[in-house]
């Protein structure tokens, strides 16, 4: 049987992002993926708390897909976060609507993959920056799978993009129709490094 | 020449002018600045005026039924209700209770006939409203315990005028020349058919108030007339008065329950506003009269009695309202204020003793020096306050916590908003900020409207806004925000300019129903004006650039910033424009504007401006260095 997809994308100036382009135009069309572009739906941040929660239930592997901001995420998704993951309903003891479910994250950094480590300019690797989404998800007992990331956006070539697009189009391909096993996925660090072993 | 009417009102009016604002500069209530006006063109000082004064205090009374019109109008059944006990218990306590140990006192001492020692008791019982409200208002006490009491006791004093002025023809009887006070066209017919008579007339006023006067205000209301309603306003105090003169009643308690009776309707504030003036003019023209009847001779002949008795009654009346406090367990710095206010007698007195002396009750030289008392002990009030407040209290440690309270319940049934018109404009401010829990005071000229609105519960008064008594009625004093939302921009800026200039303190949020009316309101000063058309057409707006492609946020933020650009733009035009010092826009200069406006638009060209989330120049940067 078929996962369910919810991307969630944020990105404030979507028609100016090449790497962005790239990697929606290269979402499957599956009658089990949903594209909700969150800042195309609530321009003005006032979100619809009941219909965003109805859309959750109805799907199985939640993606954020967003730009990287400041080491964080733009701030509608922010505000879908501190909205939506309501208690009584994403956590709490009668939290439990979003029990068991794949949260996995789709970043695109400007900066290069090698500045992200102890010894580069942004001192920090990608999961530990993204420690707080992780804690979130575990909070909601949710499954945080490593992040698709797409590194070095601001000097990428025509190429890159369409290469990262496919690879983005293909995860979504496996994660909609093939089991997960989430002790493999454990040893790797990116998303984009696992994907790559199932699909060659 | 010096008999002609016009040349003794001028006397009248510039002795008003000259004499109350000095009593006001010096923390005198401007009753006794009548009062002083009075004496000093009286026929003992100046001798402006003589006999007549008698004739014109007769019209001059009619102030006194107009005062207890308001008094009723202000008296909201349901207040009155909840309040009951404390204003008949005390009430009563005070009244009788002064009228008992007055009257012991003054058949002991001194030699009068009853009748003239229970008059004087009456009298001098009675307290100053006008003096008491003005102080408790001034010092922020209406809502202590003290105020409370000041205000039920008061009330009942009020209302007992009343039956006092009823009996007072009662003590003359037997007395002579009382002819035409007591004379109605029922006193000819049997006791038994009297009473039902008398009743049935004050049912008459309850129900024809609520069944005829309100639906007439309506249809008066309609023409839009000022003057109209003006007239209609007078009609009904005079009407009323007019049936119980008939009947033999009290005109003072025909018009007190007819205000009752409108107490609850729209009109009260609007109705308020009309009768004041008169009211106003009336008594202040009333206690000229009374001043001008002091006979100063006759005062200055025993000055020590006058003094002696002012002290002996002021002390009087303060310890039994010192025991009325005790008896309803005051605290005792609440109760010393209490008895200090209260102490006084006040413009009831000169009503009665005026009555008397008509009525052949009391002689002339006695109502001369009692009057004296009064003035004296109204003048005293302040003073005694002062007094209170320096030396006495501080004594007394047990100082109510009222700074905190007076914080949280100011006046319970006045709003912190008001909201000048509520066509759909206002009507949808209102709804929202009601929606929010904040209710507001709303004033509309629509009478149609305003009867339907109060059905939804909404606290609607008909009235135009651009009366200042209407603005005070609404609590423009005690509110916070008012909110000009008018549908005429003329009357509109009329009101703001009225808002400004009377009420400063509130902080004013205007409509403005284009790009000129914002122009006018800048130049007045105000900053918080709102264009009714621009923001739906930027809302349409946005919605256009979303169907031509662009991203919704993006377009809304693109409307977010047209909208603040637009509004500096008015600022900065409006500052030419008052430069040009046009005061009519004409078509070429409108036009001119707009070319301004749009010229503008390209330089500053939103779009380009905004480089947020770009990263174009970070691009460039980190390919120069290398990264």
């Amino acid at each position: 049987m078929p996962s369910k997809i919810l991307i969630l994308f944020a990105h404030p100036l979507f028609e100016k992002s090449n790497a962005n382009n790239a990697l929606v135009n290269n979402i499957p069309d599956s009658p089990n993926i949903t594209f909700h572009d969150l800042y195309q739906e609530y321009p003005d941040f006032d979100i619809d708390v009941k219909r965003e929660q109805e859309l959750l239930v109805l799907h199985d592997i939640i993606i954020w897909h967003h730009p990287m901001y400041w080491y964080s995420c733009p701030p509608l998704l922010k505000q879908w976060i501190d909205l939506v993951l309501e208690h009584g309903w994403a956590y709490g003891r009668e939290g439990t609507a979003l029990k068991g479910k794949l949260l996995l994250q789709a970043l695109t950094t400007g900066g290069k993959k090698e500045n992200y480590c102890a010894t580069g300019v942004d001192r920090f690797t990608i999961p530990q920056l993204m420690e707080p989404f992780c804690q979130t998800a575990k909070v909601c007992n949710m499954h945080y799978l490593p992040p698709f990331v797409v590194h070095g956006t601001h000097s990428m070539t025509e190429d890159s993009y369409t290469k990262y697009g496919e690879l983005y189009g293909q995860a979504l391909h496996y994660l909609e129709n093939k089991e997960i096993q989430l002790a493999e996925l454990s040893n790797f660090k990116y998303f984009n490094d696992w994907i790559v072993t199932k699909i060659t | 020449m010096s008999d002609s009417l016009l040349f003794q009102a001028i006397i009248y009016l510039l002795a008003a002018v000259i004499c109350v604002p000095i009593a006001k500069k010096l923390g005198l209530s401007s009753i006794l600045g009548y009062l002083f006006a009075g004496i000093f063109i009286g026929p003992h000082v100046l001798g402006l005026i003589g006999q007549e004064g008698q004739d014109i205090m007769h019209f001059a009374e009619f102030g006194v039924v107009m005062m207890l019109f308001l008094i009723g109008l202000e008296l909201d059944p349901y207040k009155f209700w909840r309040m009951r006990r404390v204003i008949v218990g005390m009430g009563m306590l005070q009244l009788l209770g002064t009228v008992t140990v007055l009257f012991i006192a003054c058949s002991i001492v001194l030699r009068w006939e009853w009748q003239v020692t229970l008059v004087i008791s009456l009298a001098l019982t009675l307290s100053s409203t006008a003096i008491v409200m003005q102080t408790l208002k001034e010092k922020g006490l209406t809502k202590t315990s003290m105020g409370r009491s000041s205000f039920a006791v008061l009330l009942f004093q009020d209302i007992a005028v009343i039956p006092i002025l009823a009996i007072l023809p009662l003590l003359a009887e037997g007395n002579i020349n009382n002819k035409g006070i007591n004379e109605s066209i029922i006193s000819h017919m049997p006791a038994w058919l009297q009473t039902p008579i008398v009743f049935g007339t004050i049912g008459l006023v309850y129900l024809g108030g609520k069944y005829l006067i309100i639906p007439l205000l309506h249809i008066v209301a309609k023409t839009r007339l000022q003057e109209l309603f003006t007239a209609s306003a007078l009609l009904l105090v005079m009407g009323v008065s007019f049936m119980m003169q008939l009947v033999g009643l009290s005109p003072a308690l025909g018009a007190f329950i007819a205000g009752m009776v409108l107490a609850n309707s729209e009109f009260r504030h609007e109705l308020e506003g009309d009768i004041a003036p008169f009211k106003g003019l009336l008594l202040g023209l009333f206690f000229i009269g009374v001043g001008a009847s002091i006979n100063f001779s006759l005062i200055m002949a025993d000055p020590a009695f006058i003094i002696i008795f002012s002290t002996i009654f002021n002390t009087i009346k303060f310890f039994v309202l010192l025991g009325v406090g005790r008896i309803y367990k005051k605290s005792s710095d609440q109760n010393l204020l209490f008895s200090f206010a209260l102490s006084q007698a006040g413009e009831f007195g000169f009503v009665i003793l005026g009555f008397a002396v008509q009525l052949n009750l009391i002689p002339t030289v006695l109502s001369s020096q009692m009057m004296a008392v009064i003035a004296i002990s109204m003048v005293g009030t302040p003073f005694l306050l002062l007094i209170n407040e320096k030396w006495i209290d501080p004594f007394f440690g047990v100082k109510e916590r009222q700074s905190k309270k007076k914080y949280d319940t100011i006046e319970e049934d006045q709003n912190d908003v008001v909201i000048a018109g509520f066509g759909n404009f206002g009507s949808t401010i209102g709804r929202l900020l009601k929606a929010n829990g904040i209710p507001a005071t709303v004033l509309d000229m629509d009478s149609d409207r305003v009867e339907s609105l109060r059905k939804m519960g909404f606290k609607v008064y008909y009235g135009d806004a651009l009366r200042l008594e209407l603005l005070k009625a609404a609590g423009c004093e005690h509110a916070k925000i008012f909110i000009a939302a008018i549908d005429n921009p003329r009357v509109n800026l009329k009101v703001v300019e009225m808002i400004k200039k009377h009420y400063p303190h509130l902080k004013i949020f205007a409509r403005a129903r284009n790009r000129n009316d914002a122009f006018e309101l800048v130049n007045i000063g105000i900053n918080d004006f709102y264009r009714e058309n621009l923001y739906s057409a930027v809302h349409l707006g946005v919605d256009a650039l979303v169907e031509m492609g662009q991203r919704r946020y993006t377009a809304t933020r693109q409307g977010q910033r047209f909208i603040k650009y637009d509004e500096e733009a008015t600022f900065r035009l409006a500052e030419k424009r008052h430069d040009k010092k046009a005061l009519l826009m004409s078509t070429m200069q409108e036009i001119e504007i707009q070319e301004q406006l749009i010229r503008e638009d390209l330089y500053a060209q939103l779009s380009a401006n905004d480089h947020a989330w770009e990263s174009a120049d970070l691009k460039k940067e980190e390919k120069e260095e290398g990264f």
